[in-house]
């Protein structure tokens, strides 16, 4: 009961009644035109007839192939890899080279869960390296973390899974850069406290690090392809690298880490994937390709200006734009929305506002939205 | 004793809180546990939340051990 009561009070709940709320309200509003005036009950009946078809293809076809082993590589770079080793890079006296390149890439080691971006954000800025790779950092977190990588590859292309991940790191480049460069007098009078930082000792060997995280993804690649027989080969040499080389607390912190992410992303992510089923009968096709079909301008700019507005929960971006793009959104535009989506949202926009004042806020965001809406253009020119 | 939870007030934080409590509670040693949320404090001790922070010395950082694990980690320090 008491369990209940606190179910009913926590967010996740809260969100998704809020979701559900706004989807059948969508639904009475816009139901009867779309279906051709249906009475309520039966226009309700038929969105979640439809969520619930998208529900059961998608458990079926995707998540125990794909999510399960990413889900598990999500939980050993939580316990295996050492955060704290990747935030030397990241101090005030590294050379900039550095500090930008590792902080494009380490989203996928340091942003597995989205409550530790904001501490390392303001902790590079305020402590570090400065506000370039800062910002390159808070941008490429969220847009480049291995959960979200595979799972577009998987749902929306290998094409335009890559396209994600590439765009993601140039891009978190660029817009640290211009930041930088924009307010390259206040960085420069800015007194750089140096940050005591507690780095624990690595344990194991890196090259066994290493070869374990590879173990893993080539589980993942051959589950996904469904050889089952190759996983099967991988899994036995998984089991020998853990027996040889980590101790029986690291498995089980392993299992601990892994189930925290399935518990944390699940429920949302089956939200997502309803929702974008019951879009699917709600939206007519004829008003997406207008607004988001092709690879116009507008197309683009549309797709990235709501991407930077909307809040996806971790990975829901994926389902609805798979639904979007079924309903004739063009490529081009999918990946503007994949772009600017994740990394930005309104409340996320507020918090960012706090940390860097009003006006860098304002420059960051327009960044994202004009880069995502270029990204999307040549994307949706030269690879679609 | 002074104990500091470092978070950002996401779940994990929150449970690290609540186990911090427990070990302090069980230990039966007199502690102060507070809960630092702002980003400023925090990351004067460190980038990495949740983090856990006992006599201004940083004991657990990125993770959530467990209550036996860190009534261990309050032993030591006493």
């Amino acid at each position: 009961m008491k369990k209940l009561a606190a179910w009913l009070n926590s967010e996740t709940f809260q969100g998704m009644a809020l979701m559900f709320g706004v989807l059948i309200l969508a639904g009475l509003l816009w139901g009867p035109r779309v279906l051709g005036g249906k009475a309520p009950l039966s226009i309700v009946l038929t969105l979640m007839k439809s969520g619930w078809a998208s529900l059961m293809d998608y458990v079926v076809a995707h998540a125990i192939p794909c999510l399960v082993p990413a889900f598990f590589i999500a939980g050993a770079i939580g316990v295996f890899v050492s955060q704290a080793s990747v935030m030397r890079y990241f101090g005030a006296h590294v050379k900039p080279w550095l500090s930008y390149s590792v902080a494009s890439v380490s989203g996928a080691v340091l942003a597995v869960c989205s409550c530790t971006v904001l501490p390392i954000f303001t902790g590079i800025y305020k402590r570090g390296a400065g506000l370039g790779p800062a910002v390159a950092f808070l941008y490429s977190g969220p847009a480049i973390n291995v959960l979200a990588v595979i799972y577009s590859a998987r749902l929306l292309g290998i094409k335009i899974g890559v396209a994600r991940a590439v765009g993601a790191v140039l891009f978190s480049v660029v817009i640290g850069l211009v930041m930088a460069f924009i307010f390259r007098d206040e960085e420069r009078e800015k007194v750089k406290a140096a940050a005591h930082l507690s780095l624990p000792q690595e344990e194991r060997k890196g090259w066994i690090t290493l070869v374990f995280f590879l173990v893993l993804f080539f589980i993942l690649i051959t589950m996904a392809s469904h050889r089952y027989l190759m996983a099967a080969g991988l899994l036995v040499i998984l089991a020998a690298i853990l027996k040889g080389f980590h101790t029986k607390d690291d498995v089980k912190e392993w299992m601990v880490s892994t189930w925290y992410f399935v518990k944390l992303i699940t429920p949302w992510l089956l939200v997502g994937v309803f929702v974008a089923g019951a879009i699917k009968v709600l939206l007519p096709p004829e008003v997406v390709t207008r607004w988001v079909g092709g690879n116009s301008l507008m197309a683009n700019f549309l797709a990235s200006f709501i991407g930077a507005l909307m809040y996806f929960a971790t990975l829901t971006e994926v389902p609805i734009i798979k639904a979007l793009t079924q309903l004739g959104m063009g490529q081009g535009p999918a990946l503007a929305l994949l772009l600017a989506g994740p990394a930005l949202s309104l409340p996320n926009m507020l918090v960012i506002r706090k940390v860097m004042g009003t006006k860098k806020a304002l420059i960051y965001i327009s960044l994202v939205v004009v880069m995502a809406t270029i990204s999307g253009m040549v994307f949706g020119k030269y690879f679609a | 004793m002074e104990i500091k939870v470092l978070g950002t007030g996401c779940k994990r934080c929150q449970e690290l809180l609540e186990r911090t409590q427990k070990a302090v509670e069980e230990l039966g040693t007199q502690a102060r546990v507070e809960y630092v949320k702002d980003m400023d404090k925090i990351t004067e001790y460190t980038f990495i939340t949740p983090a856990l922070v006992i006599n201004e010395k940083v004991a657990v950082v990125g993770k959530v051990p467990g209550v036996e694990e860190i009534k261990a980690l309050l032993q030591e320090e006493k």
